[in-house]
């Protein structure tokens, strides 16, 4: 298959991309790493007359802690990320991710920024993302705005996003002692989008309470949905086997599915209880072990 | 639409042509460099037919564009015999017969070579999961597996 024709643009400098993007506007796609954007304007369910390739602009792809936030760039490849000592020491909810995003060749490619900005509530990052409370840095010709993670998706491949921005950094605050998190996707077969899939970030107290809860579902909506009672529900409290099974009975019912291929409307929600359920004691268990 | 002269390392050779934005890394490879050896498979982003080495990572040439690989390397399986002589990962499939129709063993050893690059003594699993993104419709993959151990003894012995 053979995308439409566009026109490509490999800038060296970020300044150099926005003025494209600024040019170009809704006729311009960032380029990061191609894995869902080339897909789809090979199937031509998408079309752009410019692709501005950022893969060539340099300091968009680190990984490093900075004044209470681990600070990932833009650009950097799933890879990087699985492969990170960092992150597969204080951040296990995004090792657990990036290990189950696509398949090995694709995530030597595809960008945590990408995965994002996609827009897609079937991709990995959202979930796991929201679970963390993480912010997103868009770049674009008046300088640099923060986005909560809360705010950044508005449904089905809609971001706040503007066309003229870049997403060059995410930003997840740094967990505190006693922190411990989990990803937990059920997948037909390796590359798959999940069928259900559930993000999982907690942190005990001294007394072993719960004091902070973060859970949220991939592919369970238009946008990666947030378990709010749930993750209210078990703030404060010992994290007891009742408490964890009710805490999973709440987010299974704040899924929202649609049915597919994958499976029925009510097999999703049943998934995202007992994936909620595993993530949240592999979260305790790496919280305790802290 | 505009066309774009691009250079790229293939083997360890400049190879340089004029391209058209679009064109798909492995078109260019097959169709430009006459390098027919990379397959295409799925051209959906799935099978793994089609993985060549970009910098040294395996990836799957469908989903990158010719005019992406600008200035960098690229190895295909032609880049794995040296002076008629076959390279580990490829005696490894000869020898483990890691091959029926034969349809996925460029990808399948582009990033067998990769995994031992990386790792010289994998395990079992780590080989499943670095085959992961490959599929294979005949083996069932236990002689691919044994390709890439058969490969690892092959390389560890002769370093």
């Amino acid at each position: 298959m053979i995308p439409a024709a566009f026109d490509y643009h490999a800038p060296a400098t970020l300044e150099e991309a926005l003025a494209l993007l600024a040019a170009h506007r809704d006729d311009a796609k960032v380029l990061a790493g191609g894995q869902s954007l080339l897909p789809l304007l090979k199937l031509r369910l998408g079309a752009a007359g410019h692709l501005v390739d950022i893969g060539r602009i340099p300091g968009l792809d680190s990984i490093k802690e900075e004044a209470g936030w681990l600070k990932i760039g833009g650009r950097t490849r799933e890879s990087e990320l699985e492969r990170s000592a960092l992150i597969r020491d204080k951040y296990p909810l995004l090792a657990d991710t990036a290990a189950v995003i696509a398949d090995p060749l694709v995530r030597n490619l595809a960008t945590v920024g990408g995965n994002l900005a996609h827009g897609d509530p079937a991709n990995d990052h959202p979930a796991a993302m929201t679970a963390l409370r993480a912010e997103v840095v868009a770049t674009g010709p008046r300088g640099a705005r923060t986005i909560p993670i809360d705010e950044l998706f508005r449904g089905l491949f809609t971001t706040a996003l503007d066309a003229e921005e870049i997403l060059t950094e995410i930003l997840v605050p740094a967990p505190p002692p006693g922190s411990g998190g989990a990803y937990e996707k059920l997948e037909r077969k390796v590359g798959d989008f999940a069928t259900a899939a559930a993000a999982v970030q907690v942190t005990l107290g001294a007394g072993g309470e719960v004091v902070s809860a973060g859970i949220a579902l991939t592919n369970a909506g238009p946008a990666p949905v947030r378990a709010v009672e749930a993750e209210r529900y078990l703030t404060g409290k010992q994290p007891v086997a009742a408490v964890i099974a009710e805490t999973a009975r709440l987010a299974g019912a704040a899924a929202r599915p649609s049915a597919d291929r994958r499976g029925t409307i009510e097999y999703k929600r049943e998934m995202s209880r007992v994936l909620t359920a595993r993530a949240l004691r592999r979260a305790i268990q790496r919280a305790k072990e802290q | 639409m505009a066309k774009h002269k691009i250079r790229v390392k293939v083997q360890g050779t400049e190879r340089e042509a004029e391209v058209e934005s679009r064109l798909l890394l492995v078109h260019f490879l097959r169709e430009v460099l006459g390098l027919t050896g990379t397959h295409i498979g799925c051209d959906t982003t799935h099978c793994g037919a089609c993985t060549v080495l970009l910098d040294g990572q395996p990836v799957k040439s469908c989903t990158v564009l010719a005019v992406q690989a600008d200035g960098r390397e690229v190895m295909t399986v032609e880049g794995l015999e040296k002076d008629g002589k076959l390279h580990p990962i490829q005696e490894g499939f000869w020898q483990e017969h890691g091959l029926q129709c034969g349809y996925c063993t460029p990808g399948m050893m582009i990033t067998g070579y990769a995994l031992l690059a990386r790792n010289a003594d994998p395990s079992e699993l780590e080989i499943r999961q670095a085959i992961s993104g490959n599929l294979c419709r005949c083996t069932g993959y236990v002689n691919i597996v044994k390709a890439v151990q058969h490969a690892a003894k092959l390389r560890t012995t002769a370093a």
